[in-house]
């Protein structure tokens, strides 16, 4: 690890003044940052702790939804009870992520902010347009099995690994971001990822000096009725090589309104317009899951060896599906 | 800790510090130790409360938790596996929280609590995890055990649920090789249920 300078935020303002230094960096959890630190993979100068900030609480919001702080641990807000009740799929998807004793660090601005888990962009021996711009991509030839089969281009085919992130957007999210002029902007979740086109590097619309302060999810008559669903090489504490997440309004046994959002096979959290499309007005039943799961698939690509993660992502999608029509959606508003 | 470990531990030491020598230009070390300025080696004070005792410390800030404990303070319970957060061997808790001490700096930890397996007994008195542990056998080589330990502990005071794989769900986070886990199990069970 290269030496870099330290100092801990003693509030928002000083958080913010600090960052500005030359290859500044801020610093929560640490579970990405320090980890790619000693692979040599982030080099900052200046890591900024931002860790006693009070930006760790779950607040309710007027109109029934939630804020939650950019510093609260992801075991507090899987464990939150408002959060398990009626946002079950944010809950979920967190608990599948990880270890207990790293969702006791990592954060939720951090969760957003964790890097891909391509074992080329982890290696600097190897080409990675993302770690390296236009040094070319070692995985799109190479051993692709954990990559991406939607949303790559012919830079870069890394997956998003955040759990999380796919059920923020599912819940239709919003992620608050101060500015270093100190105005505050709002992010939808969908769109706070981008595609990787020709600037793999630039993985989220944060810009330096920016910190991210909130996430609110809106009140909603989908979020009670949601579930997550994760398939991995091993039963736990393992990335998704494919997951979902649904949530899902009924009427008389009719789909209202569907949200459904990948993970582990895009490129970023992977909101399903053409799924979702097939879910609205249609029977909560097997068959219009399996059509939702085809639509949702239609446009993958394989690379040589990826090519399972989309069966896989079907049968992910026909499970998260049938476990949110069967959820009982007590907090249902 | 017996006579015979502290024996081979300082044997190691010993042994890796004359091989390093031989492979690395003396300029190599003159940096870390003795020239922080000139490598730019940048060193900041912390106040640690480990196992109760509190160390003021003036480290370099790229040291971790777990190689602070390790080197500096001596506490060579706390194992270093895989140093990237993905076996559990250097579990600690910070504040009573179960933590991967490999992924966190000591810098970060000013005035902290931090609990190392070695803080657990009552003297000579083992906590009641560590004597489960003896009792079923929960362990074979022992590497992974102090992090299996600390894991269970700090579960003992979190949602987990009650089922078998509700136990194994909430230790997932504790890589065994030798594949004790059977025996790991029957002990967090035990301490749970009593």
């Amino acid at each position: 690890m290269l030496p870099f300078d330290y100092a801990k935020a003693k509030n928002e303002n000083d958080a913010m003044d600090r960052v500005r230094a030359p290859k500044a960096a801020f610093v929560a959890g640490g579970t990405t940052l320090i980890d790619l630190m000693k692979l040599n993979v982030m080099l900052p100068a200046m890591l900024v702790d931002i860790n006693g900030l009070p930006l760790d609480k779950i607040e309710s919001l007027p109109d029934g939804g939630l804020r939650i702080g950019a510093m609260v641990r992801n075991s507090d807000m899987a464990h939150h009870a408002e959060v398990i009740k009626r946002f079950p799929v944010l809950s979920q998807a967190v608990l599948a992520g990880a270890s207990p004793q790293l969702r006791n660090m990592a954060t939720t601005g951090g969760n957003l902010m964790q890097r891909t888990r391509c074992y080329y962009f982890r290696d600097t021996a190897y080409a990675c347009n993302k770690r390296q711009p236009g040094s070319g991509c070692a995985a799109i030839d190479g051993f692709n099995r954990i990559h991406a089969v939607l949303g790559g281009s012919d830079q870069c085919i890394a997956t998003h690994p955040s759990d999380m992130a796919v059920a923020l957007v599912a819940l239709d999210a919003v992620v608050h971001i101060k500015g270093s002029g100190g105005g505050e902007r709002k992010v939808a979740a969908a769109d706070f990822h981008l595609l990787p086109g020709k600037t793999p590097n630039k993985e989220t619309v944060v810009e330096p000096g920016e910190l991210i302060t909130y996430v609110t999810i809106p009140n909603s008559k989908f979020a009670a009725r949601s579930a997550y669903v994760k398939l991995r090489d091993r039963a736990s504490y393992e990335f998704a090589l494919a997951s979902a997440a649904a949530a899902l309004e009924l009427q008389d046994n009719k789909i209202h309104t569907a949200r459904l959002v990948l993970g582990g096979v895009a490129t970023k959290p992977w909101r399903s317009p053409e799924a979702e499309h097939v879910l609205t007005g249609a029977a909560a039943d097997e068959k219009t899951f399996h059509a939702a799961a085809e639509a949702a698939m239609k446009s993958a690509t394989p690379h040589k060896y990826n090519g399972f993660k989309i069966e896989l992502a079907k049968r992910a999608i026909m499970r998260a599906l049938a476990s949110a029509a069967q959820s009982k959606a007590e907090g249902q508003s | 800790m017996t006579r015979a470990e502290l024996d081979r531990r300082k044997f190691l030491q010993i042994a890796a510090a004359a091989g390093a020598v031989t492979v690395f230009p003396d300029v190599e070390f003159s940096h870390a130790a003795t020239e922080p300025q000139a490598s730019g080696v940048v060193m900041h004070p912390v106040s640690l409360s480990v196992n109760g005792t509190v160390h003021q410390l003036q480290i370099d800030t790229r040291a971790t938790l777990l190689d602070t404990l390790r080197e500096q303070l001596q506490l060579f319970g706390t194992k270093k596996g895989c140093d990237h957060g993905q076996c559990g061997a250097c579990t600690v808790h910070v504040n009573g929280r179960r933590v991967n001490s490999c992924l966190t700096l000591a810098v970060m930890h000013d005035g902290d609590q931090i609990t190392t397996i070695e803080g657990l007994a009552q003297g000579e008195q083992l906590s009641p995890m560590q004597a489960a542990f003896v009792e079923h056998d929960g362990f074979q080589c022992g590497y992974c055990t102090p992090g299996q330990i600390m894991s269970a502990t700090a579960l003992l005071k979190e949602p987990c649920g009650p089922s078998d794989d509700d136990i194994r769900e909430c230790m997932s986070g504790n890589i065994c090789r030798c594949g004790a886990y059977p025996n790991i199990l029957a002990a967090v069970k035990s301490v749970r249920k009593s």
